[in-house]
């Protein structure tokens, strides 16, 4: 049913840390392992040893610039994935029904059995959270791993996303939004998670994290930027060098 | 967005054929017999073809039955069933015409209005896309149906309904344009809003997710084909209005010439289509500095 649910009593997602991301891809690649594997159709890749090898993920990690004026510029990595938004403009368009929102934790998925492949979501979503595979012909999209957090076959400390037990810098975190003690809830709120595009209403449970202040690195009168810790290299040779000196001095 | 021609076929042909429908349904031209014959098989051909194109735009098209069940919420759907109930409710209307001699005018009356709500479905396809700001706008219904409709009243013979309808075209075209090139910036929406990080600076994109175009940026960041999109408005507009107004009016009417003003209207229909399309910035374009 692609009416939205009025209510879902979970809002699980990712508080996604841009201040931590070292820029990796190691996400893009557990991601796509795992899901390659297990829920739905796999994730192809075409013409993978090309000139131009495409494939499809549902996860990406894009790298921007931010500068701002009279300041150094600064790297911001930014790995994107599905929101999972409370408003989710790719399920109300799906016309066979395929794209659903979970009326019990939120997790918006395709159900690839009823899915035709008209693209029409990956057109609504605001994000490009969205890959129609080419060879199965049916739209991919993260699925927050829901064939992993409930997983009584794997070890608990495995019933997380793939990307977040993967991050090597603990960047990705995953939770429920709707519980304001929750991990992730706090982090958002601690550090002022940001919605992306806001203007679009799409109402996205998951946050992002913004970078933190960086040291003025351009005020040199306090930092020593080549050798901030090293003690002045003395100006007086040592060594035998050291003891002619002196000896010629003393003369 | 990537201008396919399955996309372009299906939105042009269908609004032709629904249009030219839906002139026959309120009884113009009144024919019957042999002729009502030829003017529903174009009609039908028109119709039928441009949503067998949009099928070519699938996926998955075996699935393609289920796109009949949600139209609570999807206009894709919606558009689907009143295109099957359009067809059904013609085809009543077209039998009884051409082969008894009779016209039951209600039915032609319902099936007409059918038909222009077909061509309203399609257009909110594409109206509701907020990600697409150009297309996002109250004018693009009414651009369809009179897409449809001057189409329709050209196939259909009408001529003065025609000139009206294809002066009206053209202005309502001219201005779409104009205001459709200002939606992006008025939605807002840009780099630094997609990213969040605004508030730290000016954002560009230091290094793309992916070294080769992905299904994203084929699908939704088509920036190629926009370099000549000025010359091809001008193209557009003079053989989609200017050409066959002028003919119907200057000429007594003669098929040579009336299927001259036709060629030159669906010409006219297929370059503005694809410029529909190839025009189009979807705000995914920006997560790649890129519109
Ligand atoms: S991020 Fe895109 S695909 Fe995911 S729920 Fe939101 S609109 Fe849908
Ligand atoms: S591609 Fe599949 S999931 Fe997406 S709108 Fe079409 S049918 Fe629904
Ligand atoms: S939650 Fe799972 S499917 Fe979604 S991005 Fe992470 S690994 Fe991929």
């Amino acid at each position: 049913m692609t009416t939205l649910p009025a209510h879902t009593e979970k809002k699980l997602g990712l508080a996604i840390d841009l201040d931590t991301c070292v820029g990796c891809h190691a996400c893009v690649i557990s991601c796509k392992e795992w899901n390659t594997s297990n829920y739905g159709a796999p994730l192809s890749d075409i013409d993978a040893y090309g000139a131009e090898p495409m494939g499809t993920f549902l996860n990406r990690v894009h790298t921007f610039e931010v500068k701002a004026d009279g300041s150094n510029a600064q790297t911001v990595h930014f790995p994107k994935s599905c929101l999972h938004c409370e408003d989710a403009p790719c399920v109300t368009v799906c016309p066979t029904g395929a794209s659903y929102k979970r009326s019990e934790d939120g997790i918006v998925l395709v159900n690839e059995v009823d899915c035709m492949g008209c693209g029409l979501c990956a057109w609504a979503c605001p994000y490009g959270a969205r890959e129609l595979d080419k060879v199965e012909g049916v739209m991919k999209k993260c699925t927050l791993c829901v064939d992993r957090i409930y997983n009584k076959n794997i070890p608990e400390e495995d019933r997380v996303p793939s990307c977040v037990r993967t991050c090597p810098a603990g960047a990705r975190h995953f939770g429920d939004f709707a519980d304001p003690q929750s991990s992730v809830s706090k982090l958002a709120a601690e550090r002022g998670g940001l919605v992306l595009m806001e203007a679009q209403g799409t109402k996205p449970v998951n946050r992002y994290l913004p970078p933190r202040p960086k040291a003025d690195v351009t005020n040199t009168a306090q930092i020593d930027i080549p050798n901030p810790y090293l003690k002045p290299a003395s100006s007086k040779p040592d060594g035998f060098l050291g003891w002619l000196d002196n000896a010629l001095e003393k003369i | 967005m990537h201008p396919a021609p399955s996309v372009i076929i299906f939105t042009s042909l269908s609004g032709l054929g629904f249009g030219l429908m839906a002139w026959l349904g309120f009884g113009f031209p009144p024919v019957s017999g042999m002729i009502a014959f030829w003017f529903f098989l174009i009609a039908y051909v028109l119709a039928v073809g441009g949503l067998l194109a949009s099928v070519f735009h699938l996926g998955n098209p075996k699935n393609s039955i289920k796109a009949f069940s949600q139209w609570r919420s999807s206009w894709l759907s919606r558009e689907g069933i009143m295109a099957v109930v359009s067809l059904l409710v013609m085809a009543i209307y077209a039998i009884g015409l051409i082969f008894l001699e009779q016209r039951w005018q209600v039915v032609g009356w319902v099936g007409a209005a059918f038909s222009l709500i077909t061509i309203y479905t399609t257009s909110m396809i594409y109206g509701q896309m907020k990600t697409v700001p150009r297309w996002n706008m109250s004018l693009t219904p009414p651009l369809f149906l009179l897409y449809a409709l001057a189409g329709g009243a050209l196939l259909a013979g009408q001529i003065f309904p025609a000139i009206l309808l294809l002066v009206a075209l053209t202005v309502l075209q001219y201005i779409s344009w104009q205001i459709g090139d200002a939606r992006f910036e008025q939605a807002h929406h840009t780099i630094e809003t997609a990213t969040g990080l605004g508030n730290l600076g000016k954002v560009r994109l230091l290094e793309s997710p992916h070294s080769s175009p992905n299904y994203l940026l084929k699908e939704m960041v088509h920036i190629v084909g926009r370099k000549h999109a000025q010359k091809l408005r001008i193209i557009s507009i003079v053989l989609l209005g200017i050409v066959p107004a002028v003919i119907l009016v200057l000429v007594p009417f003669n098929h040579m010439l009336a299927g001259i003003a036709v060629l030159s209207h669906l010409v006219g229909l297929f370059v503005s289509r694809w410029l529909f399309f190839a025009e189009a910035e979807h705000v995914v374009g920006l997560y790649y500095d890129k519109r």
